[in-house]
């Protein structure tokens, strides 16, 4: 028997290990089959509560593969490897938000 | 279109007397209108009933139509408020039972009032003599009715949005045992739920307010729980409170404290509550920011024969417009294969804004929404781990996924029975958008994260893989 250890986590995928490039491609290209917009957010903190993370760039309405998509999550990690970062999916048809998981974490790696 | 397509009075005056129901509101001929309300009956009329007569009582009874003539009839213009008979078909396979179709005019109806619509539908028709079983099946509600309705207080998107939760099922457990934990112990057993991984806990729809656990104890320590698993894991937690009262001054009070003390959902049970106690409620929800939960107890009573009730995708759209933001819609895993398709088929009708008529999923009519916002199923009960690929393959992400022994009779507790659940779920989203067939890889999906996951493993581990059947899963 163990105990459950006290973990912060990070909303949709974060109980797995942490992905690696190669799966977070796939993720990416999910989104772009499925005809959502991919973006890029970054945070120095993680509360639940603050709804809002900073756009890198804006969301990425010209992104035509996943290496489009994961050479912005690279820059971003190289600029800002001191925050959280996200990926996230728009879906401009019900004009909402239908994803998001996190792909680094401060000073990962 | 004019309802004066069909002439129903003479003008050679009263005419005191038993009249055949058919001769006013049996018009094969009509039309029905954009605006007319639409309802399909199963019928079974009594031995020596024609069906004619049988369909044309129910469109009576359940508008305009009283057992004899009266003279008060000739000062209205019944063309105006008559429902109307307009199709009948037998049922296949079934003896002395038809599909009777039904026409009512917008007039009949209070504007934003579903205990009104109902009340006409379903009120004395279905004790009616000459019938001898009668089930409401499906209705279709017109635009210009809907928009006299608030619907879901928030709706999947705005829901998802304050949750921050993105991409996958929620993940939810009602609290056990159902009756007799103390306030303080049940918190406990919701925060180790939700600091495991849950985004909701549940209260058990029979907890109101009893001598074991009175409501305002069991809101203080549930929220100091959400609050600490929150602050603990980063995430958005809940638990649905039931609000549930013997009046509705008291279920006021409750939902007033739970918004006072910052929970960010209750519940409600719509069907012994009452319709006129939820529509209040949800318009409150609305109001005042807080997500609601709905209950479905007594649901079975009305819709579990086949030949007669209500079905329960009638109830369900009757909440959409009553509002609420969950609905429970049943499991589907485990049911037989047809049924698969008509809960299917309800589950659509919650949460998409447009749904074409398919007779195969039990949908009689093509309903449009016209932008209500949308209610999340939730799937409780009877439900663990080696489930998860099937449940997310089948209901998608905008659900709710209940898992309550699956989550407490985890053999190490309930924080790794959340654990467990969790990262089934993460693993089942991730294989999936990486284009893997949960239906056929699901187990190969979780035994590959119960590698990395002891929590999972133990869980696994304890419950039975299922075996389904693959090659009758899309057959209707």
């Amino acid at each position: 028997m163990q105990t459950f250890p006290k973990i912060r986590r990070f909303e949709t995928l974060s109980y797995l290990p942490p992905l690696s490039d190669e799966q977070i491609m796939r993720q990416v290209q999910y989104i772009l089959d499925k005809g959502y917009i991919p973006g890029v957010e970054f945070s120095e903190e993680s509360e639940p509560t603050q709804h809002y993370w900073t756009l890198w760039k804006l969301p990425l309405f010209h992104a035509k593969s996943t290496s489009d998509v994961l050479n912005e999550v690279r820059s971003c990690r190289s600029d800002y490897s001191n925050c959280f970062i996200r990926v996230v999916g728009f879906d401009n048809i019900k004009q909402c938000q239908v994803l998001s998981f996190i792909v680094h974490k401060p000073n990962q790696r | 279109m004019s309802y004066t397509q069909t002439q129903t009075q003479a003008k050679s005056g009263y005419q005191a007397g038993v009249q055949d129901y058919r001769l006013t509101y049996y018009t094969p001929d009509y039309t029905p209108k954009d605006t007319d309300l639409l309802a399909a009956f199963r019928m079974t009329p009594q031995p020596g009933v024609p069906p004619e007569e049988a369909a044309a009582a129910v469109a009576a009874e359940s508008s305009t139509g009283t057992w004899t003539t009266v003279w008060t009839d000739l000062l209205t213009d019944l063309d105006r408020y008559k429902g109307r008979c307009y199709h009948i078909e037998p049922v296949a396979g079934e003896d002395n039972q038809y599909f009777c179709f039904i026409a009512y005019p917008l007039d009949l109806f209070e504007e934003g009032s579903v205990t009104n619509m109902l009340t006409s539908l379903v009120g004395n028709v279905f004790g009616f003599k000459a019938l001898r079983a009668l089930r409401l099946e499906d209705l279709r509600i017109p635009v210009a009715y809907l928009k006299t309705f608030q619907g879901p207080p928030h709706g999947i998107t705005v829901e998802r949005d304050k949750l921050n939760k993105y991409g996958r099922p929620l993940l939810g457990c009602t609290i056990k045992p159902k009756l007799g934990l103390s306030a303080k112990n049940y918190g406990r057993a919701v925060y180790e739920c939700l600091r495991g991984g849950l985004d909701f806990t549940k209260d058990d729809e029979n907890i109101n307010s009893q001598p074991f656990m009175r409501w305002r104890d069991r809101f203080l320590f549930v929220q100091e729980a959400i609050e600490k698993a929150q602050a603990e894991t980063g995430e958005i937690k809940g638990h649905y409170l039931n609000v549930t009262a013997p009046t509705n001054e008291q279920m006021m009070e409750r939902a007033e404290f739970a918004k006072e003390i910052g929970t960010p959902i209750i519940m409600h049970d719509f069907l012994t509550g009452g319709f006129t106690a939820n529509t209040s409620l949800s318009k409150w929800c609305q109001a005042n920011g807080v997500l609601l939960h709905i209950h479905r107890a007594m649901h079975a009573v009305i819709d579990r024969q086949k030949n007669h009730g209500i079905h329960f995708r009638v109830l369900a759209k009757c909440l959409r417009m009553s509002g609420g933001d969950h609905l429970h819609s049943g499991t589907v895993v485990g049911k037989l294969e047809g049924e698969k398709g008509i809960t299917m088929g309800f589950v659509d009708l919650m949460r998409e804004n447009y749904i074409e008529e398919d007779r195969s999923r039990g949908i009689f009519f093509t309903q449009d929404w016209a932008s209500m916002p949308g209610v999340m199923p939730v799937a409780s009960g009877g439900i663990h781990v080696w489930h998860m690929p099937a449940l997310v393959e089948i209901f998608g992400d905008d659900s709710c996924l209940q898992f309550g022994g699956g989550t407490l009779g985890h053999p190490w507790g309930s924080a790794p029975g959340a654990a467990a659940n969790r990262v089934a779920l993460e693993a089942c989203i991730q294989a999936r958008n990486e284009g893997r067939n949960l239906m056929r890889e699901g187990g190969d999906v979780l035994r590959e994260a119960g590698k990395w996951s002891p929590e999972l493993a133990v869980a696994l581990e304890l419950w039975k893989e299922i075996k389904f059947e693959f090659e009758a899963m899309d057959t209707l």
